[in-house]
């Protein structure tokens, strides 16, 4: 899968260095996103997802943040190696990013048209693209009709303030759409929102990203997102991915006794059986266990799982980190 | 909209804060003891002169009736006689205030000027040494008090440099008078009277310096705060992600949103930067209303206190309007809200 994937991470490890602390985040992270394909990692909050993300983008300031060693394929680019002038050249055009929170993301003092046509006008410069205002104000039209806002030109007008946060959130998928990235990134888009208007934003997302023919890298803690709109899973834990496989594979059996336990936390219409918690919390990223992370919550557990457990093949494409696999057939 | 009713609401405010003001002044100054008439006329005055000059001023009234007397008087625009003078209050405050006001204005200008960039400064090279420098010096400039500061600089500009002038508005042989706007500095430059500018400039410049050290100080840390308050956002990452390159957030994402806390700051030091001037006035033998205020408050020639009081008061409330407009203008939130944020 590698060979044609558009964004390969392979064996990222990254810490946060400050002040002589130093948090062991990211452990031999791998993933693959291919072309046109919709990708989703997954994790409970604080596991990681979010760091992967940045270091993808470029986004993570250095001090603190140190690479240890890995590799972030874009194109068959190893971006770590690249100067910063010319990473700061894929963001936004290249690959560009959905933000979390609505409210938050959006510059509250600059009109949503100012934002989108800045946006572009540098979008534009880096890509040799000649375009004189009007044209830059017709594209930002034209993006905000495909988010399926009415009224472009009185959006354009409008300060964030002055729009809804489902509003808000279409306004931060049309900016990521404005120069046609190969590959999005879309962090929890939506999670801030109500559930209904959540369902709206995945929905329109999954509709623009499938008619443009986007690779799509999701990030969430939902796994009824996961499970309705991507082809490819990684599950996170502790700054590793514990397991990975089609989304399919993955949801018919699920090896990694982490991935079941946070099955097990989602709860089901049909009722049945009280919700579980997973006992215990994420371990200090500063002091983390040595071998598998998730080794201290984890029933399974035997002295052996102090050694770093290897990815092993289960099916085609589905892997789990974990050495008691056979416990879980 | 909101923006046009919140600038009324806070006009009408404003005018309810002077009416207070001008009662407050007003009975302190009558209650505290020692006879105004008296002190006006001398220890050899007849008590019938004194009560002559009482009956005139009206100072044997009801303390209602003499209010009422002088809120009429000063809703027209008339601030009564001095006790002392004998003069219209209103001729002594307009041949010193525009001297005061030039005075404060250019402090204003400058203290923004300079303490802006050094708190970007600040900002952007969060805990190295210049963030450090920066930082003590503002806390130097916001414990010195103006006056000490003031005659440090007149001692070692003045007498052991002998650089710049340390008295008064010009050079004796200046013929530069402020007759269009009252302010010198403008005056000379819209009559063309270069060497008049000059002269005038290097007139003002120290005790603007001794005035500004305090708000200068406390603009430079209250933009560093705001700055890398602004450039933790949210909306600072994304604009990276999105590709916006780092002068443009900078000086335009970053900044604008920061503007509004300098700003803001700026209305109050206000009040203290007019009970500065006074004494930087004096220090620096400044024709302002600094000496005529002293000398009103010590003699006790209360429409002078009055007239004086309430000019400065006047001016407070005018320049926290202006403020007010001017973050309306800088952020949306307010101008759409109506609300300060």
């Amino acid at each position: 899968m590698s060979e044609e994937a558009l964004l390969s991470v392979r064996a990222l490890s990254l810490d946060f260095v400050s002040d002589g602390a130093r948090a062991q985040l990211l452990r031999d992270v791998s993933l693959d996103v291919p072309a046109r394909r919709h990708v989703a990692l997954v994790g409970e909050s604080g596991c990681g997802k979010s760091v992967t993300m940045r270091a993808i983008m470029g986004l993570l300031a250095s001090p603190p943040a140190r690479v240890l060693g890995g590799e972030i394929r874009f194109d068959g680019v190893d971006l770590l190696k690249l100067p910063a002038r010319e990473r700061a050249r894929l963001r936004g055009t290249a690959m560009s990013m959905v933000f979390q929170d609505p409210t938050s993301s959006l510059n509250p003092v600059f009109t949503i048209g100012d934002q989108m046509r800045t946006i572009l006008k540098y979008a534009d410069a880096r890509l040799g693209r000649a375009r004189n205002r009007q044209q830059r104000q017709a594209r930002v039209a034209e993006v905000l009709a495909q988010v399926r806002m009415a009224d472009p030109e009185r959006i354009g007008r409008a300060y964030p303030l002055q729009l809804s946060g489902g509003m808000r959130q279409r306004i931060l998928i049309a900016m990521a759409l404005l120069s046609e990235p190969r590959l999005l990134i879309a962090d929890e888009p939506g999670t801030a929102l109500d559930v209904t208007t959540q369902a709206q934003i995945l929905k329109l997302l999954k509709d623009l990203v499938e008619a443009r023919g986007l690779a799509l890298l999701m990030i969430t803690h939902n796994l009824g997102v996961v499970r309705e709109s991507s082809d490819h899973v990684f599950v996170m834990y502790a700054g590793a991915v514990v397991e990975q496989g089609p989304t399919q594979a993955l949801f018919a059996s699920p090896r990694h006794p982490y991935t079941r336990a946070l099955m097990a936390c989602t709860p089901k219409l049909s009722g049945g059986a009280a919700m579980r918690g997973i006992d215990g919390a994420l371990p200090d990223y500063s002091a983390p266990p040595s071998g598998c992370r998730f080794a201290p919550r984890c029933p399974l557990a035997t002295p052996a799982c102090a050694q770093t457990p290897p990815h092993t093949l289960i099916s085609a494409g589905h892997s789990a980190a974990c050495w008691r696999l056979e416990a879980t057939e | 909209m909101e923006f046009v009713y919140f600038l009324i609401r806070r006009a009408l405010w404003s005018v309810v804060v002077l009416i207070g003001l001008s009662m407050t002044i007003f009975v302190i100054a009558r209650v505290l003891p020692g006879d105004p008439a008296r002190m006006a006329l001398g220890p050899r005055a007849s008590q019938q002169q004194v009560n002559q000059l009482k009956a005139k001023m009206g100072l044997n009234l009801p303390l209602v009736e003499q209010y009422e007397r002088f809120a009429v008087g000063a809703a027209h625009g008339d601030l009564g006689l001095s006790l002392l003078s004998q003069r219209p209050v209103n001729d002594d405050i307009a041949a010193t205030f525009a001297a005061t006001l030039e005075l404060v204005l250019v402090t204003i200008v400058f203290a923004f000027a300079v303490g802006v960039p050094l708190g970007v400064l600040a900002a952007a090279n969060k805990d190295s040494w210049i963030d450090n420098l920066v930082r003590l010096g503002t806390i130097f400039g916001a414990v010195t008090p103006s006056f000490l500061l003031a005659l440090m600089l007149q001692v070692l500009a003045g007498y052991v440099l002998h650089a710049l002038p340390t008295t008064g508005r010009t050079s004796p042989d200046s013929a530069a008078v402020a007759d269009i706007t009252g302010l010198l500095l403008v005056d000379t430059l819209m009559k063309g009277n270069f060497a008049g500018f000059v002269d005038a400039f290097k007139h003002i410049l120290l005790p603007m310096i001794a005035l500004s050290a305090a708000t200068t100080g406390q603009i430079a840390r209250i933009t560093r705060a705001s700055v890398i308050d602004v450039a933790r956002q949210d909306y600072i990452e994304a604009a990276r992600a999105f590709g916006i390159p780092s002068f443009v957030r900078v000086f335009k994402y970053t900044l604008r949103p920061a503007f509004v806390p300098p700003l803001t700051i700026l209305g109050l030091e206000f009040a203290s930067l007019i009970g500065n001037a006074f004494v930087v006035e004096l220090v620096f033998s400044w024709p302002g209303m600094a000496s005529y205020g002293v000398r009103a408050i010590l003699q006790k020639d209360l429409n002078a206190v009055m007239g004086v009081v309430m000019i400065s008061g006047l001016f407070f409330v005018i320049a926290n309007f202006l403020i007010d407009v001017a973050v309306g203008f800088v952020d949306p939130r307010v101008r759409i809200s109506g609300q300060r944020a």
